[in-house]
C-alpha cells in the first residue's frame, strides 16, 4: 500500500487542489517549491535548530506507569504538551514560516479555532518579526478570550470572523479570502492537514518528527522501534498525521485515530466526520465531509474547539478507506473523564483535544505485553475554565 | 445539440456593451428565480447567472455571502432550483448560466446535473472551484455531452501560458476578473487593472471576454466595456435586490441606473 501523496495531490481518491484561480499562483508556487525547500540543507538546518533550542525538541517520551497499572498494558506518552506554546502546533507553525522566508513573503495570515495555532502562528512571526493576522470565528473569539489576548501581546491582528456560524470553518473561509485579495505578498499558514495539495503532505513533513523521535525513544526505553499501537486525537489531523507517518509502511503497528463524538454520534451535536460524512470538496480539498444531503456543509460540534472542524485531512479519509488506521470516537463525557484520571494518575492536565485519545484506552482490549504510544498532542491550561465547570473545583 | 448554444449566438450577434447580471436563487424569497430572470431578460439584460448557495463561498465577499446564507434559510437547493426553472424556456430566449461551488454539485451527481441543466435550458457553468486541470480531466467530456460551456476566470496574476490553455478550453466566453479579489470589492475605476486589460486583448483570443468583480454603476460599467465585449454585474445587483419597492421595479431602476449614464 502506497500511503504517500502523489504527484497531484491525492492520497487514493483524497486530496487534490480544488481552487479559484485566483488562488493558483500562490498554491502553483507552493506546490513546485516545497518540496525542494523543505529538503534543501539550509532549511534543514534551521528548521532543526529552532526546533531544537526555541520549541524545545525532543518532546519527552514518558512511560506512564501509574496509568499503564491502571489499564494491565504499558503505555507512554508523546508530549507535545511540553512544547513551546503548549501544543504540536508549533512544529508546522516553524516549518510553514521558515518556508515563507525562502519565498520572500512578507505578511502571514491563519485560521485559528480555540487559538492553539493561532498563538504558535503569532509566536512564530513575532520571532520572525513578520507581520501576522489571525482569523477566529466570532463565537470563539468570545469562548477563547486567554489565547486571543496572547496573540495581541504578541503583535498579532485578531479579526473576527463574522460569516456563517462563526467559528473554525468560517475563520477558514475568511483566511482564504483574504489570501485572494492579497495575492502578491502573503503566505497562508494553515493549521491543520487540510487545504489544497502541497499543504497537507507539506504540514504532515513538518509534524513527522513526532514519530521520528517516538522511534529512538522507544528503542531507547525498550529496545526495539515499534509499538504495538500509536493513538492521537483528529481534527483536521495534523498531530496524528505526524505520530502516524513514520509507522505508516509497517503495518504492525496499530494506528488509532479518536474523532470528537460530542454530545454522541446519535445526536446533531458530533464533530465524528470519518464516522458520518461523505465524500465531497470543502476548503480547497477532497475528503470526507459532515454535509446535508444537498451538499450543504453541516456546523460540527464539540466540547473541544480544536476538533470541531466539519472535513479531515485527505490522508486520513485514505486511510480510513484503506482500513490502515482504525478511527474511533470518544464524547465530551468520555472525554472529560479522561483527562481527570490523567491528572489525578499522572499529574498532567492535557488539553481537552488530547483527552479524546486518551479516552480511546477504555475502548480497546490492553494486553499486558502490548506497547500503546498516546501522543498527547497539548496542554490543558486554555481549558481550565471548562475542566472547573464541569468538575465544580 | 441541434442548435448553437446561446452563448455562441449572442457574442456572435453583439460584440460590444453586453451585460450580465447574477444574482443568487432563492433571495430575497425563494420563488423569486423566475421573476427575477424574466423581469432582467425584459429590462435587456443579455445574460444571466443564477447562483446555486453555498454554505461556504470562499470566492465570494459579503453581500453574495449574505444572499446565500438567506437563500439556503429560506429552502433554495439545487432540486428545488431545477424545478423552478422547469419552464423557464417557455418565456426567456438569452442565455442562462448556473454558478456555484462544486460540492452541492457533486452530491446532486455530476451528470444528473448536466442532464438537467440540458433539460431546462441551461447553456453554461461557472464552478469557481472547479480547476481547469480537474475540468480537462474530469469534467469536460461530460459537460460537452450535455451542451454546456463552461466558463473559466482569469485574473491579472494570471500567466500568459496559462491564459492560453485557458483560452484552449473554453468555449463560450472568458470570464476577466478585474483584479484579484473576492466578488463585490471596490468600485473606483482606478482600481481596474488598465494594463492587464490591454495586455489580455493583444494576447487576440479565440474567446471573448466579458470582466466582472467590482463593477456597480455606470462608470464602472462603462470602462469595463472599453476593454471586453462587456460586463458582469453581481454584488450590485444582490446589494438593489434589498430596496423596498416591488421586485419589477427594483430590478428595471438598477439596470436603467447601469445602461445610461447619470
Ligand atoms: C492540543 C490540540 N490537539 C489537537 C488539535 C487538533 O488539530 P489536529 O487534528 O490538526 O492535530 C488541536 C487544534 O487546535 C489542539 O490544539
Amino acid at each position: 500500500m502506497n500511503y504517500q501523496v502523489n504527484k497531484k495531490g491525492y492520497y487514493g481518491e483524497f486530496g487534490g487542489a480544488y481552487i479559484p484561480e485566483m488562488m493558483h499562483p500562490n498554491i502553483e508556487e507552493l506546490q513546485q517549491r516545497y518540496m525542494e525547500i523543505i529538503n534543501s540543507y539550509n532549511f534543514r538546518q534551521d528548521f532543526i535548530h529552532l526546533l531544537k533550542h526555541y520549541v524545545g525538541r525532543p518532546s519527552p517520551l514518558y512511560f506512564a506507569k501509574r496509568l499503564s497499572e491502571k489499564y494491565g498494558s504499558n503505555i507512554y506518552l508523546k508530549r507535545e504538551d511540553l512544547n513551546h506554546t503548549g501544543s504540536h502546533k508549533i512544529n508546522n507553525t516553524i516549518g510553514q514560516i521558515l518556508l515563507a522566508k525562502s519565498l520572500n513573503k512578507k505578511r502571514i495570515i491563519a485560521e485559528t479555532g480555540a487559538g492553539q495555532h493561532g498563538v504558535a502562528t503569532a509566536t512564530v512571526c513575532a520571532l520572525m518579526g513578520m507581520k501576522c493576522i489571525v482569523y477566529m470565528g466570532a463565537l470563539d473569539v468570545e469562548r477563547q478570550a486567554p489565547n486571543v489576548k496572547k496573540m495581541k501581546m504578541l503583535g498579532a491582528e485578531v479579526i473576527p470572523a463574522v460569516s456563517g456560524n462563526q467559528t473554525l470553518k468560517d475563520a477558514t473561509n475568511e483566511a482564504m479570502r483574504d489570501w485572494i485579495n492579497n495575492p502578491e505578498d502573503t503566505h497562508y499558514i494553515i493549521g491543520s492537514v487540510v487545504g489544497p495539495h502541497p499543504y497537507p503532505d507539506m504540514v504532515t513533513q513538518f509534524q513527522a518528527v513526532i514519530s521520528e523521535e517516538i522511534k529512538m525513544q522507544l528503542d531507547e526505553h525498550i529496545g526495539r522501534e515499534f509499538p504495538t499501537r500509536v493513538i492521537a486525537c483528529v481534527g483536521g489531523g495534523s498531530n496524528a498525521a505526524g505520530a502516524f507517518y513514520h509507522f505508516l509502511e509497517n503495518e504492525s503497528v496499530e494506528l488509532i485515530g479518536v474523532e470528537a463524538a460530542g454530545k454522541g454520534v446519535e445526536t446533531k451535536e458530533t464533530a465524528a466526520t470519518l464516522t458520518l460524512g461523505k465524500v465531497g470538496v470543502l476548503h480547497s480539498a477532497k475528503s470526507m465531509l459532515m454535509q446535508t444531503e444537498d451538499g450543504q456543509i453541516v456546523e460540527p460540534y464539540s466540547i473541544s474547539a480544536g476538533l470541531d472542524y466539519p472535513g479531515i485531512g485527505p490522508l486520513h479519509a485514505h486511510l480510513f478507506q484503506t482500513k490502515r488506521a482504525r478511527y474511533l470516537w470518544a464524547t465530551d463525557e468520555e472525554v472529560l473523564e479522561s483527562a481527570l484520571e490523567l491528572t489525578q494518575l499522572e499529574g498532567i492536565i492535557p488539553a481537552l483535544e488530547s483527552a479524546h485519545a486518551l479516552a480511546a484506552l477504555k475502548k480497546i482490549k490492553l494486553q499486558p505485553d502490548e506497547v500503546t504510544v498516546v501522543n498527547l498532542s497539548g496542554r490543558g491550561d486554555k481549558d481550565m475554565e471548562t475542566y472547573l465547570n464541569y468538575f465544580g473545583y | 445539440m441541434s442548435t448553437q448554444n446561446r452563448i455562441n449566438q449572442l457574442f456572435q450577434s453583439k460584440k460590444d456593451n453586453i451585460l450580465s447580471v447574477y444574482f443568487t436563487a432563492g433571495y430575497p424569497n425563494l420563488d423569486d428565480t423566475a421573476t427575477i430572470i424574466q423581469t432582467l431578460e425584459k429590462n435587456g439584460v443579455d445574460l444571466i447567472e443564477i447562483g446555486m448557495p453555498f454554505s461556504d463561498p470562499v470566492a465570494d465577499g459579503p453581500v453574495i455571502q449574505n444572499s446565500s446564507t438567506v437563500a439556503l434559510k429560506n429552502g433554495m437547493s439545487i432540486k428545488k432550483l431545477f424545478q423552478q426553472l422547469t419552464s423557464i424556456r417557455q418565456s426567456v430566449k438569452i442565455p442562462l448560466i448556473l454558478m456555484g461551488y462544486l460540492n452541492p454539485v457533486i452530491q446532486f451527481g455530476v451528470e444528473e446535473f448536466c442532464k438537467k441543466c440540458k433539460e431546462v435550458g441551461i447553456d453554461g457553468l461557472i464552478l469557481p472551484d472547479l480547476p481547469l486541470s480537474v475540468y480537462e480531466e474530469e469534467y469536460q467530456a461530460l459537460f460537452e455531452q450535455y451542451g454546456l460551456h463552461n466558463v473559466l476566470l482569469i485574473t491579472p496574476q494570471t500567466s500568459e501560458a496559462r491564459i492560453r490553455q485557458i483560452d484552449e478550453a473554453s468555449n463560450g466566453f472568458i470570464y476577466m476578473v478585474s483584479s484579484s479579489s473576492t466578488t463585490g470589492a471596490k468600485d473606483k475605476v482606478s482600481d481596474f487593472h488598465q494594463e492587464y486589460f490591454e495586455r489580455v486583448n493583444q494576447l487576440e483570443l479565440k474567446n471573448p471576454r466579458l470582466i466582472g468583480f467590482g463593477i456597480s454603476n455606470h462608470e464602472t460599467f462603462a470602462n469595463a466595456c472599453k476593454y471586453a465585449s462587456g460586463a458582469i454585474i453581481g454584488s450590485a445587483f444582490v446589494k438593489a435586490l434589498e430596496q423596498e419597492i416591488s421586485l419589477e421595479e427594483r430590478i428595471s431602476r438598477f439596470v436603467n441606473r447601469i445602461v445610461n449614464p447619470v
